[in-house]
């Protein structure tokens, strides 16, 4: 026995200035910090990146970066959004949440976890170092499709591997959430008592299993047509570049729910914190998510309705992703009826919470406008798309993401952050990505394609103006940067419970919290 | 084993996570310079797989030293299967992705190729006179890597399913002999699988051998050919694995581990060993033989 460190050493905490602290820790909340530092960092990157595009489309003709560094930009744009952004960003949310709601001392895997995170440094290094390459970064698009991608140069198996070592860490990820939920609930907390973020996150993390590998097997595939002769999407010898797509929208559709689940507990949080009410349909909530996450499974081919399906095929496609508003208008109606005569204030999370609300709403009704095959046939590859997926991804599941740091924010770092400053955030935040996205849809209808660094004069009034709010956008986030450090450095005192009416197991614990959380397991009633 | 820790057991810091970051960070930049054909790829992939077996040695090494000191109780047991579970689900939705692509070239690319439904035009425009069928003329309308011949199941691959299915019987006989504490039965049975699994991988190397000298099929024979080396490449990958854990756990045996009631170690190889199993299963059917 007395070779195995027994836990109750714990106490002893390195110096957050310890390097060592950081690389080797296997304690959820340091490893969620670290997951959220990076999210933040890579942010900024692909936000960047954002604004590289955008200063391009300012006004038409090409101005001031060719044409293949945009669509890099485009493309390496898209995946440090997806991949190094919101899905690190949330895994870091349910590591510094997950036990503590579900009233466990860390995650179910600790070693894992460092290893989930510290993973993908190195792969978006990897990732970011392709842009020095060769013939450039990868410029086919974020979905990759074949032939046009495997026409990258050196950059292609530099992507594709750190493609694999991101799905790892995704993977890993999602294992431990199954096995901390599953496993590390405090006694009586029973599943259909876990809050509705312990939910939505345990369906994420069965979406994440299901999917991540079969992007593996997909790009694999890319890596041996490129390099081994093989011929999975060459239809001379027999294959089909069709095959590329239906596998990578069997993973991609998944995929954006997984960018917006754990949005949807972020918010089912907050809305009855602040409506000081509890949550409204409770049960639905839970079954409508799970109803959302099987949807995703059968309707991937409404990404690809102008790719030349049978009849048949688009009608089930359609139908189906139809049928997903259903679960999603329960859910919007459930939040709407929980501040249903409710004693509100609008605090800043609150003020992140309704606009994700209402926004995302804007984004889901765009979606089913897309999901029509007659009308997608007009709307595909425009910047009607682009508006769409916007404006469930940014206003949707950024928005989602910076409600919950204002919220839990006092309960990390024991400070109030400044309520002004928070406001002021989301009100710039709110106007100005309206002002960058709403646009958008007027130049997709109109005919604007994607990924294009030129455009047809007749666009250039609101593309002129997309850019402007870009730059709004992109500049009023510094406020949220620094709203963030100077809470974590010093301010008024957070008391345990933190929000008046906050229920859960994280507010019984002190602000900022024990480095272990429930050492040992709370009651539960 | 010492007696049962009352406490769930959260390790202190760990330095293997972040030496594997390094290993398949390096292993991967080797191997995307080596595709390259960079002439320092090979040298440094192989100092990448280095440092993984180093941290595979060691990590692995600190659970069971852990485990055998009796830190873990049972909650961690279940944290394990849990783990162990869904890693193999994931691993299922791997060959998914592979299994799709064939249906979808058998079911679909070969036959509208060949000009069935809506694939009239292109065969009369594109690949006018191409009559593409399964298994014999599938590698496409360019006959890509040649005229070859598909590989018959009644031979080897029949050979290769009893083998496999043997040692699925072999190894549950060793988990009932560890229920038992039958520790001669227990490491007879392991050995046993773990030769069957050794003599099925020289056997799936032989037919490779033949597929390339003898009957034309390479993995670039159009889409048959992917297909078949793919599925059955990422298959014995995946049996060289297995025997590799299961010859560790072997080695634990011998060292006198387990016990007939905790002994998640070997059931978690077992579990990964029948997945190994079905999967072969999977491609008997659907790769060799209909």
């Amino acid at each position: 026995m007395s070779t195995v460190a027994a836990d109750d050493h714990h106490d002893h905490v390195e110096s957050p200035y310890s390097i060592k602290r950081w690389l080797f820790t296997t304690n959820h909340k340091d490893i969620g910090t670290l997951y959220l530092w990076f999210s933040l960092i890579m942010f900024f990157i692909g936000g960047f990146m954002a604004l590289i595009i955008r200063t391009e489309l300012f006004e038409p003709g090409m101005q001031f970066v060719d044409p293949q560094f945009f669509n890099s930009m485009t493309t390496m744009h898209a995946i440090i959004m997806v991949f190094g952004v919101v899905m690190p960003a949330f895994t870091g949310l349910a590591n510094w949440l997950i036990p503590m709601m579900v009233g466990a001392t860390d995650m179910a895997l600790p070693r894992m976890n460092n290893w989930s995170f510290w993973i993908l440094p190195f792969a978006f290094t990897m990732m970011l170092s392709t842009l020095f390459m060769d013939g450039g970064g990868p410029a086919g698009g974020w979905t990759l499709y074949p032939p046009l991608t495997l026409q990258t140069g050196d950059a292609l198996p530099f992507v594709i591997l750190s493609i694999h070592f991101m799905g790892l860490s995704s993977i890993m990820g999602a294992i431990n959430v199954i096995a901390t939920v599953l496993n590390m609930r405090a006694p009586g907390m029973t599943l259909m008592k876990m809050p509705l973020f312990v939910w939505t996150w345990l369906i994420t993390a069965y979406l994440l299993i299901a999917v991540m590998p079969v992007l593996a097997g997909g790009v694999t595939m890319l890596l041996t047509d490129k390099f081994f002769g093989t011929s999975f999407f060459n239809a001379a010898g027999g294959g089909d570049p069709v095959l590329f797509q239906h596998i990578f929208w069997f993973f991609g559709h998944p995929e954006v729910y997984i960018l917006i689940l754990p949005s949807f507990g972020v918010i089912s949080s907050i809305v009855p914190t602040f409506a000081r009410k509890p949550l409204f349909g409770y049960a639905s909530m839970v079954y409508a998510t799970g109803s959302i996450a099987f949807l995703s499974f059968i309707v991937w081919a409404h990404h690809m309705f102008t790719v030349g399906m049978p009849l048949a095929g688009q009608l089930f496609f359609m139908f189906a992703t139809m049928l997903i508003a259903v679960p999603t208008g329960v859910k919007v109606f459930n939040w709407i009826a929980t501040m249903w005569r409710g004693a509100m204030t609008f605090e800043t999370p609150m003020l992140f919470a309704l606009g994700f609300i209402v926004m995302f709403s804007i984004g889901g009704f765009s979606g089913l406008m897309l999901a029509l095959a007659p009308v997608d046939f007009q709307y595909h590859d425009t910047y009607f798309v682009v508006a769409h997926f916007h404006y469930v991804l940014v206003p949707g599941s950024i928005f989602a993401i910076v409600a919950s740091v204002y919220y839990w924010l006092p309960k990390w770092c024991g400070n109030m952050y400044s309520e002004g400053l928070g406001k002021l955030h989301f009100w710039l935040s709110t106007i100005f990505v309206n002002i960058t996205f709403f646009p958008m849809h007027f130049v997709g209808l109109a005919g604007m394609p994607r990924r294009i660094p030129d455009y047809a004069l007749q666009f250039s009034d609101f593309n002129a103006l997309a850019t402007i709010g870009a730059f709004g956008f992109g500049f009023s986030q510094l406020i949220f940067l620094y709203v963030v450090i100077k809470a974590i450095r010093g301010g008024e005192k957070a008391t345990s419970q933190v929000w008046e009416n906050a229920e859960g197991l994280e507010w019984t614990l002190s602000s900022p919290p024990p480095y272990h959380s429930f050492t040992t397991p709370p009651v539960i009633k | 084993m010492a007696q049962a820790e009352t406490s769930y057991y959260v390790p202190h810091g760990s330095h293997w996570p972040i030496i594997g970051s390094v290993a398949v960070c390096t292993l991967m930049v080797g191997f995307a310079n080596y595709l390259n054909g960079v002439s320092w790829g090979t040298p440094t992939m192989m100092v990448g797989l280095a440092i993984l077996l180093f941290m595979l040695f060691g990590w692995f090494g600190t659970v069971i030293r852990e485990n055998e000191a009796g830190a873990y109780n049972e909650q961690v047991d279940l944290s394990f299967r849990w783990g162990m579970f869904w890693f193999i689900f994931s691993e299922v939705m791997f060959f998914a992705a592979f299994f799709g692509a064939l249906f979808y070239a058998r079911q679909y690319s070969i036959p509208w190729l060949s000009g069935e439904g809506s694939g009239v035009a292109t065969n009369t425009f594109l690949w006018s006179g191409f009559e593409g069928s399964w298994p014999h003329a599938a590698n496409g309308p360019e006959n890509i890597g040649g005229d070859y011949k598909p590989m018959p199941a009644w031979g080897l691959p029949a050979i290769n399913t009893a083998i496999l299915l043997t040692s699925g019987a072999t190894l549950t006989w060793a988990h009932h002999a560890l229920k038992a504490n039958h520790r001669a039965q227990l490491i007879i049975g392991l050995f046993l699988t773990v030769a069957l699994g050794a003599i099925f991988m020289v056997l799936q190397g032989v037919e490779y051998v033949e597929a390339y000298q003898h009957l034309g099929l390479t993995l670039g024979s159009g889409i048959y050919g992917t297909t078949f080396f793919m599925l059955t490449g990422f298959h014995g990958m995946h049996v060289t694995i297995g025997a590799i854990i299961l010859a560790v756990i072997l080695f634990r045996c011998i060292a006198g581990h387990f016990t007939p009631d905790r002994h998640f170690g070997f059931e978690g190889a077992a579990w990964y060993w029948h997945f190994v199993d079905v999967v072969w299963l999977g491609l008997f059917i659907f790769v060799y033989w209909l």
